[in-house]
């Protein structure tokens, strides 16, 4: 009987430890791929580094003046995305460049005053402040102040957002400071599917793009990918999920989270919720917010980043006054908390889909 | 198991790093350390040495400055006068004169308050009219802002110039920018902008992609002031331009101040020109009120760029004028220092007396040019003055290709706002419709 009751000690403590390190460990979101592909034809399952790759080889192939640079790129990038490029295109085109962000930028641009089609890479979202004062101060401004006379179609490239184990400087969402910057495009895809036709899209745009990549779908997403070219259109959201009840509006990893919640709300609470990706965050796609909002009636907007001037507060602000008679509750805003990024709490500092739920049940019993 | 094996790798680089310890302590020769004289570090190609010796500011002779004419004009060594054709020579003297009454009236019409602001360019028109003579007009210049006889003997009309100072509607820019912010598409002018330094990369990415291209004929020069080569974006340019071996010349004028910091406090090792053979570049050091000086050395880089070379130019000179407008140069240097700078090695005097020399130009023409200029000037600003600012809607247009729907609804918002409010603001200075 001892020993009996000792051993199951011994197996409740081992249950106990394997759950709490699956809570530690497992991602904080459900992968929802994309059932419709935007276009007719063939199709490969990709995951989304692998879809990244996919759209920058077709730029390569497509456009002469295409390049591709940055720290580590000539191997294939520490995510692998460049995996392949310079062996096929050759060393002018995929290159390294000695490790300074804001000389990537500067070169960048210098390139793209050419009329030259240029994809850099910044190897972390984190560590684009260096180049700050380029994307904003010159490639945002470009256009603008040489009344027209020089542009800047560069597209920048940035792993971003949480990873699981990231802390401060592997895990940041910098997108509100560059919502900021008028004559920046801000664009962030949910998965494979988006990520090829909003990249591909960004190095057609004559206008500077900052792509950030939710790098913990690298691998973890994968779904059947169109082989052939296509953009999506920046500056437009999409609906993924139709409701009536509220509007969750996401970008990036969280919008899995949110379709995660749409769906436990429907199974739990018997309501259904309208999913909106916003995918272009500048600039962001006002009538499909607002027609949605004026529809439902609440609103909830839930991003990685910190809270506090995050661009979830630029969507509140303005659905609060478009949609101020349509309103039957505050808007809600589901957010990072206001600290840096921190380690060893990330599933405590992540907007997770608990936190989404709690705040959707009070919004939703207003 | 993989622990141990990590605990027994560890072991083992212990043991042979105290071997390598007590080698080291026996002083045997660096030959025989690693089998070869130069040591084979992946990070620089270089002997060992046994005497520890640490290097300073005065480890190195400071990089002389070229020079071809005396301040007399007189040509001190005859194989490197250069060969000019006598119309470029005018051409490039007229420049400076042109400039001179430029940076004269522009001054004077910011102090009476006609333009907002201004930056004269007295004491380097050597520098702008040498180089720029060098370069052929398919070379893309990026600017800081004290350019002007670049850009004027580049092409650019004195029209495009002063209208851009006046923000009226023939600017090419818009009237967005600025006083002293031109630029040029048609000349190959990318348009300057206020933050120091960020046009430095921005050069060595469009001379990448000149080597990229089909015309291979083209290099782009970049030129900053010694200031702004303290900026991290000067440092990021000299790297990339040599590991990317780009065509570009990288052209700094050292004019001994920043606006009140003088050198001194800007760097303590021998100028920038000592930067560049640290970075792998090309480097010269001229003496930039000497015209032909800094012609030569252009040319030359120019060829060394075209070969994916690139290189950096130091032109020495002493800024005459105030920084701008908004500054009294008086408070921080002495007036004496500024007299002898614009007598003794005054750029367009060397020119002035070497043309006079080669009897391309005298008295009279001295005097034709400095009036031709002055009434070119005088009568472009009246000109320029009259003509209204651009239609308020061009506030709007240009942030991006196309305009983004938030921007429409922000120019509706403003048009219903001018219905009403309009007699509040000064309309009749811009266009309407």
């Amino acid at each position: 009987m001892a020993t009996l009751i000792k051993k199951k000690v011994i197996f409740s403590h081992i249950v106990k430890y394997v759950n709490r390190s699956t809570k530690r460990l497992s991602s904080h979101f459900t992968y929802f791929p994309d059932n419709e592909a935007p276009v007719q034809g063939e199709t490969t399952q990709m995951n989304m580094m692998q879809a990244i790759n996919n759209a920058m080889d077709i730029t390569l192939r497509e456009d002469p003046s295409a390049v591709l640079f940055g720290e580590d790129v000539g191997f294939g990038g520490v995510f692998r995305c460049a995996l392949g490029l310079q062996e096929k295109y050759g060393k002018d085109r995929v290159f390294n460049t000695p490790l300074c962000e804001q000389g990537i930028a500067g070169f960048g641009i210098g390139m793209a005053t050419t009329g030259a089609n240029v994809i850099a890479e910044i190897q972390f979202a984190d560590y684009i402040f260096p180049a700050f004062d380029q994307l904003v101060n010159e490639a945002a401004k470009a256009r603008y102040r040489s009344g027209g006379q020089w542009g800047c179609g560069l597209t920048v490239r940035a792993p971003a957002a949480a990873v699981g184990h990231g802390g401060l400087y592997h895990s940041q969402s910098p997108e509100a400071f560059f919502a900021h910057a008028p004559g920046l495009k801000v664009v962030i895809p949910r998965g494979p599917i988006t990520a090829k036709g909003l990249l591909l899209a960004c190095t057609q745009s004559p206008d500077p793009c900052v792509f950030l990549e939710p790098k913990v779908l690298y691998r973890a997403a994968a779904e059947p990918v169109p082989t052939e070219t296509y953009t999506l259109p920046l500056g437009k959201a999409q609906v993924l999920r139709e409701g009536s009840s509220a509007t969750l509006i996401g970008w990036g990893t969280q919008v899995h989270v949110l379709l995660e919640v749409a769906q436990t709300a429907e199974q739990q609470l018997g309501v259904k919720c309208e999913v909106i990706d916003l995918m272009s965050i500048l600039p962001w796609d006002q009538e499909t917010v607002f027609n949605s909002v004026r529809k439902t009636g609440r609103c909830l907007v839930s991003h990685e980043a910190p809270l506090t001037s995050g661009f979830g507060a630029e969507i509140a602000a303005s659905v609060q006054e478009e949609c101020f008679l349509h309103l039957e509750a505050p808007v809600s805003r589901v957010c990072g908390w206001d600290a840096p990024f921190p380690h060893v709490f990330e599933p405590l500092y992540l907007p997770t889909k608990h936190r989404v739920y709690h705040e959707l049940t009070k919004l939703l019993e207003y | 198991m993989a622990l141990s094996v990590c605990i027994r790798a560890v072991r083992r680089s212990c043991v042979a790093r105290a071997v390598t310890a007590v080698r080291l302590s026996t002083h045997s020769e660096p030959s025989l350390q690693n089998g070869a004289k130069v040591a084979a570090f992946p990070g620089a190609k270089a002997p060992y040495v046994n005497e520890m010796k640490i290097l300073n500011e005065n480890s190195y002779d400071p990089i002389p400055i070229y020079r071809v004419m005396d301040s007399n004009g007189d040509i001190i060594d005859s194989r490197e006068e250069p060969d000019i054709d006598r119309e470029t020579l005018i051409n490039m003297y007229k420049t400076m004169v042109q400039m001179n009454q430029m940076d004269k009236i522009l001054y004077e019409s910011q102090r009476q308050g006609r333009i907002s602001f201004y930056m004269t360019n007295y004491g380097e028109e050597g520098i702008h009219v040498g180089s720029a003579a060098a370069l052929t007009p398919k070379d893309l210049v990026y600017a800081q802002y004290r350019e002007l006889g670049v850009l004027l003997f580049r092409g650019m009309t004195v029209s495009e110039l002063i209208n851009q100072c006046y923000g009226n509607h023939e600017d090419p820019g818009k009237g967005r920018q600025m006083p002293v912010h031109y630029g040029s598409k048609q000349r190959n002018i990318v348009t300057i902008s206020s933050p120091l330094a960020t046009q430095m990369p921005q050069a060595v990415g469009a001379a990448y992609a000149f080597k990229r291209s089909a015309d291979r004929d083209r290099v782009v020069i970049c030129y900053f002031g010694e200031g702004a080569a303290s900026e991290g974006d000067a440092h990021a340019a000299l790297n990339f331009a040599a590991t990317l071996e780009c065509p570009v010349i990288l052209f700094c004028r050292n004019n001994g101040y920043a606006i009140s910091t003088p050198s001194r406090e800007q760097y303590r090792g021998d100028g920038i020109a000592a930067r560049g053979p640290a970075l792998g570049l090309h480097t010269i050091r001229v003496d930039g009120t000497d015209a032909l000086a800094v012609y030569n050395a252009t040319a030359r880089a120019r060829e060394l760029a075209l070969q994916n070379k690139p290189v950096l130019i130091e032109a020495m000179s002493y800024r005459v004028g105030h920084h701008s407008t908004s500054d009294d140069s008086t408070a921080y240097r002495p007036l004496e220092e500024i007299q002898q700078w614009s007598k003794d090695e005054n750029s367009i005097q060397k020119l002035r007396l070497y043309l006079e020399r080669k009897g391309l130009w005298s008295e009279e023409a001295e005097k034709a040019a400095a009036k031709d200029a002055r009434d070119l000037v005088m009568r472009t600003m009246q000109n320029a003055e009259k003509k209204k600012k651009p239609h308020w809607k061009e506030m709007l247009e240009d942030v991006y290709y196309d305009m983004p729907p938030h921007i429409q609804k922000q120019m509706k918002q403003m048009e219903e706002h001018l219905k009403k409010y309009g007699d509040k603001y000064p309309m009749d200075q811009y266009q309407n419709e």
